[in-house]
């Protein structure tokens, strides 16, 4: 308010020297005192008014909101399932309770941050990340008409089933990568599929609610970033499946037999593998005979399984899909 | 002054190869897929199984409640399979699948062309006769015509509208219809007026169809008044339809009962005489065939059911420049992946477009210039629609009643720098309907 | 596998029409016009009117290819028709590099930094003129005489130029007449001024050929027109001596020019009938209170840049009366 008036003086001072040395060449010294007293006056009115509103209408707020909120990352990206950073923190602060909330942004070291300043215990929660569960790339699955409506998947999905014979796999238009506000999806102009980057993915599930065919999922974080999941959603009979993409799950639940850990279901001619009971154990991923389960940031294989199952180049930090 | 409707509207060419053809009786298909949801609504549920032994009128699917319509064989044969196939919205849907073998008729039938004008029956009986024959709205709505005859308790009916517009371009099969089978359509109105218990009715035709005027107006009985309109897309509209011939503007948000009118295709009002007075269910239909590089661009009366590559053929094969093949009209019509698939109630035409037609022209900045709130019938201002879904502002966008939008794709058709309005309204009127839906739970 | 088949939402069919389209017809109008001001004012005009046109496309090609490193979009013709509106509205003996500022300012400042064609909230072709009206006003305000007139001098001033000075003068209105063309002369362009401005009549040929092919409606240019007519004409029922009857005042200026081809500006007007309605009619009251009680003789660009900055206002607030709007 202090600056307020400053400035209001400064100004009106500014304003009238400029005027007078417009209009007149002579200096009016009488003119010059008048418009700076009238103007102060002004701004001191102001400023009293200003001062009695803001009393009359002052609002308490706890100040642990603005603590809260100031823990936070303030991406508002509504991963929590609030409108924003700072609803989040009121909810915070309301509910007196972590133990359902969760900041899938900040993660457990923001939560304990809000803990500490709430005097209550966080939930942990374990990290999750997006993973997108298609892996039917231009040359996989062979178009069978061609698409020339606006580019959005939202708007596609709701026209038909997709440029390819799978109506369950991605269209590619990036509607994900739109939605996300951490840069962390982009597509890949290879195989024309989104890519997540599992660093700068903070798990708040814009990107699910984004994709029109549900093809992302959060899965639970492991060490190195290595994953192992079923990277097909189709769930038509085998053959059909196969017939559209070389890379769809067909249902053979041979993987379901081969995992120890009671991870893998199999459902309408698909496998799902749970990403909380899998140990990421691989054994699932030879077994697979199109190919739909991959396994990324693994080292290399030891020993060679069957066909041509280990390339010789694979590293670490390459993405190895299992061949 | 011939009437039309005030606001917006434009003119594609009309491109109506097939006007001159009479319609032909389409050769019996060897096989048909059946989808049980042919209409609004649920779809029905199969009473048939694999193996059984069907007739032509047949009833192989019940409705599955109110709203919904039951479906008839229009072949007889054996049922081979009940499976889900492509249909018209490029998703698998549940159907039943016949293999045709001879073509007997259920007895009842009467398939003679003799002309049974008068009926003595009241109008539930004519209700219960069109809901047994399953028909729907035959212009592409394919909304059940029982539940449209049965008006909600506190609102009267005054006035039958009856839709002979046909304002998309290339389609001719109501044109045909009311030439053809003036008589019967007339019948088939007096019939549904019956139903309503209306005295009055009018027949909106377009101008372009002056032998479908003079051959309704000759049929014509008393209280039904045939009303030549001034070419505009989209009269066929149910609102503007209303809004050209009775001056009456449905309010925002309201059906048409809402200012006292029910509006009908002349395509129903033939499937009612049939149903009524000759017991047939809606197992035919009539289907434009065309495009400009078509050997011969066809009217044809055909079962539904026959997949619409045989048709194609019928009409002089599947051109080489066949770059989009589009099911209804190229306004408001789908664009379908395969010509396998069936012909349904609700299919008036099939569209060939040329390679050359087929790709939308590059989509540039919009330069405002308005033509899209010149063109909108609803008065809505597309450039803002899409601006609004594409940024995701849903209760902008319900406030900007995006919801009144009738998808008629006067918009896209008029944009110069040809951005895809109608895509991305229909994405946010689906958004918003749903939101809506959400909340009145 | 080209021959697959495309599936897109409907329609499927489309006008034909393009901005391409729209841009150059536009350009068609313009060009009975700029033929008199040949005719008037010589090669002059022609070589201004060049000079405007090839700086306005290099400036927005050089921008769009060296600095925003987009697709030039030039190919569209809105820079050339931005170029041939802002010749339009400036004396044929400017010299060339205040044109080349000029451009610079309209299609850089105006209209590229805003995101190019569609985006800009200011009609560039206005903001050049506009900013060498006030950079330069005596080039600006120097009217090389027509060769059709028998007029002697070199220059002249523009009719509106004359009314304000002898107005200033404190003479009467009756004294100045015969001075000022008359309202033929005015209509066939026998007069000083602008460019484009002088004939009213090949204007108004531009402005049915417009409407013919369907390029504009008919909503702006007769809300300003007819408000600047019955404010004016208001104004003059009041008192003859000291207003201009309202026919000079549409005939005279920049103000068909104005009208037909600069408040119709499809970017930088408003996208309802009501809302144009409110537009036309701002531009009508703020011209006909800059002419006759301003600093300036001429005010329509101050008009149309003004009432330019109102229009996301009034497309937020004027809607189009919807249908089966609830009461």
């Amino acid at each position: 308010m202090k600056r307020l008036t400053a400035l209001i003086l400064t100004f009106g001072t500014c304003a009238s020297l400029y005027a007078q040395d417009g209009d007149a060449k002579s200096f009016n010294i009488d003119g010059f005192i008048y418009t700076v007293a009238a103007l102060s006056a002004i701004g001191v009115l102001c400023a009293v008014i200003l001062y009695f509103v803001a009393q009359k209408f002052k609002v308490y707020e706890d100040p642990r909101i603005d603590a809260v909120e100031g823990v936070l990352p303030g991406a508002n990206c509504g991963g929590c399932g609030c409108a924003g950073c700072r609803a989040f923190a009121e909810t915070c602060v309301k509910k007196g309770d972590l133990s359902t909330l969760q900041c899938p942004v900040g993660g457990n070291a923001v939560m304990s941050q809000i803990a500490d300043i709430l005097g209550v215990k966080a939930a942990t929660a374990s990290p999750r990340v997006a993973v997108v569960r298609c892996n039917g790339s231009c040359t996989a699955r062979p178009r069978t008409n061609r698409y020339d409506g606006a580019a959005s998947c939202a708007i596609e999905a709701a026209l038909y089933g997709g440029d390819t014979a799978c109506q369950y796999g991605c269209l590619g238009h990036g509607d994900c990568v739109t939605a996300c506000l951490f840069n962390a999806i982009s597509i890949n102009p290879d195989t024309g599929l989104p890519e997540v980057d599992d660093d700068a993915c903070t798990a708040c599930g814009a990107c699910v609610k984004a994709c029109p065919k549900r093809l992302i999922e959060l899965r639970k974080k492991a060490p190195k970033n290595r994953k192992i999941y079923v990277a097909c959603r189709n769930s038509d009979k085998g053959a059909t499946a196969r017939k559209a993409c070389n890379v769809a799950c067909i249902g053979c639940s041979k993987c379901l037999k081969a995992c120890p850990h009671e991870a893998i279901t199999v459902e309408n001619f698909l496998a799902y593998i749970d990403s909380d009971k899998c140990k990421l154990c691989r054994k699932c991923v030879t077994e697979c005979s199109t190919n739909s389960i991959r396994e990324l940031n693994f080292p290399p294989r030891k020993v060679a399984v069957s066909d041509a199952a280990t390339t010789p180049e694979k590293t670490a930090e390459t993405v190895t899909d299992t061949i | 002054m011939l009437k039309t409707f005030t606001k917006g509207g434009v003119h594609p060419p009309e491109n109506k190869l097939s006007a001159a053809r009479a319609i032909e009786t389409a050769a019996l298909p060897t096989s048909v897929f059946i989808p049980l949801g042919q209409h609004i609504g649920a779809p029905a549920t199969p009473t048939v199984k694999k193996g059984d032994r069907v007739k032509v009128g047949s009833k192989i699917g019940q409705p599955a409640g109110f709203v919904s319509a039951g479906i008839h064989s229009s072949v007889s044969g054996v049922v081979s399979k009940l499976d889900a196939a492509p249909d018209s919205s490029g998703y698998p849907k549940p159907g039943i699948f016949i293999d045709v073998e001879g073509d007997e008729w259920e007895e009842d039938i009467d398939r003679t062309d003799t002309l049974i004008s008068d009926f003595n029956i009241d109008g539930p009986a004519i209700i219960a006769k069109i809901s047994n024959a399953g028909i729907v709205g035959m212009g592409g709505a394919t909304f059940p015509t029982h539940v449209k005859l049965a008006p909600p308790p506190n609102s009267k009916a005054e006035i039958l509208l009856i839709n002979g517009v046909e304002c998309e371009p290339y389609l001719t099969a109501d044109h045909r219809l009311m030439l053809e089978k003036s008589r019967e359509t007339v019948v088939g109105i007096r019939l549904l007026m019956c139903a309503l218990g209306v005295t009055k009715a009018a027949v909106g035709i377009e101008n372009n169809k002056p032998d479908a005027i003079a051959a309704m107006r000759k049929a014509a009985t008393d209280g039904i008044e045939i009303v030549p309109l001034k070419v505009k897309y989209p009269q066929g509209g149910e609102k503007q339809l209303i809004k050209a011939v009775t001056g009456r503007e449905v309010p925002s948000g309201a059906l048409p009962i809402a200012v006292g009118a029910v509006v009908s295709n002349v395509g129903t009002a033939f499937a009612v005489y049939e149903a009524v007075q000759k017991n047939k269910p809606l197992i035919e239909r009539i289907v434009t065939v065309t495009g400009k590089s078509l050997a011969q661009p066809s009217n044809f009366r055909t079962r539904i059911g026959t997949p619409l590559s045989a048709l194609i053929v019928a009409a002089g094969g599947m051109p080489s420049n066949t770059g989009k093949i589009v099911c209804g009209g190229p306004m408001m019509g789908r664009a379908i992946a395969s010509a396998e698939m069936p012909v349904t109630k609700g299919t008036s035409g099939i569209l060939l477009l040329d390679a050359d037609e087929s790709t939308r022209p590059q989509t540039l900045n919009c330069i405002r210039c308005a033509r899209c709130v010149e063109a909108c019938p609803m008065s809505l201002e597309p450039y803002l629609l899409t601006a609004v879904s594409e940024k995701q502002l849903w209760e902008r966008a319900e406030n900007e009643n995006i919801m009144d939008c009738i998808e008629c794709g006067s918009c896209s058709f008029t944009c110069p720098a040809a951005r895809p309005l109608l895509d991305y309204i229909r994405l946010g009127k689906a958004t918003v309907g749903s939101i809506i839906r959400n909340r009145k739970k | 596998m080209s021959n697959l088949l495309t599936i897109s939402p409907s329609p499927h069919v489309h006008t034909g029409d393009s901005v391409n389209k729209i841009m150059y017809r536009v350009i068609i109008a313009l060009l009975p016009a700029l033929a008199w001001s040949v005719a008037v004012f010589g090669l002059d005009a022609l070589r201004v009117a060049a000079v405007a046109v090839a700086s306005c496309v290099a400036v927005e090609y050089l921008l769009q290819r060296f600095i925003l490193r987009q697709h030039p979009t030039v190919s569209d013709g809105s820079a050339a028709l931005t170029g041939l509106l802002l010749a339009f509205n400036v004396p044929s003996s400017l010299p060339w590099w205040m044109l080349v500022i000029a451009a610079v300012i309209a299609i850089g400042v105006a209209k590229v930094s805003f995101g190019g064609l569609g985006n800009n909230p200011f009609n560039p072709a206005l903001v050049g003129r506009v900013f060498l009206l006030i950079s330069f006003p005596v080039a600006m305000t120097t009217w090389p005489s027509p060769h059709t007139a028998d007029i002697d001098a070199a220059t002249s001033a523009t009719p509106l130029g004359l009314l304000k000075e002898g107005l200033h003068r404190g003479k009467a209105l009756s004294e100045l007449m015969p001075d000022l063309p008359s309202h033929l002369n005015l209509l066939t362009g026998q007069t000083g001024g602008s460019l484009g401005e002088i004939s009213a009549a090949l204007l108004l040929l531009g402005f049915a050929y417009l409407l013919i092919r369907k390029v504009i409606t008919w909503h702006i240019p007769v809300f300003v027109l007819g408000t600047i007519f019955i404010f004016q004409g208001i104004l003059w029922e009041c008192n003859p001596v000291r207003f201009a009857d309202p026919l000079f005042h549409i005939l005279t200026g920049g103000a068909m020019l104005g009208a037909i081809f600069m408040a119709t500006d499809m970017v930088t007007s408003p996208m309802s009938h009501r809302g144009q309605l409110l537009f036309g009619v701002g531009i009508g009251i703020i011209t006909v209170l800059i002419r006759n009680f301003g600093a300036y003789p001429e005010g329509i660009s101050f008009a149309i840049l003004i009432m330019n900055g109102f229009t996301p206002l009034i497309n937020t607030y004027v809607k189009p009366k919807r249908f089966g709007e609830k009461k």
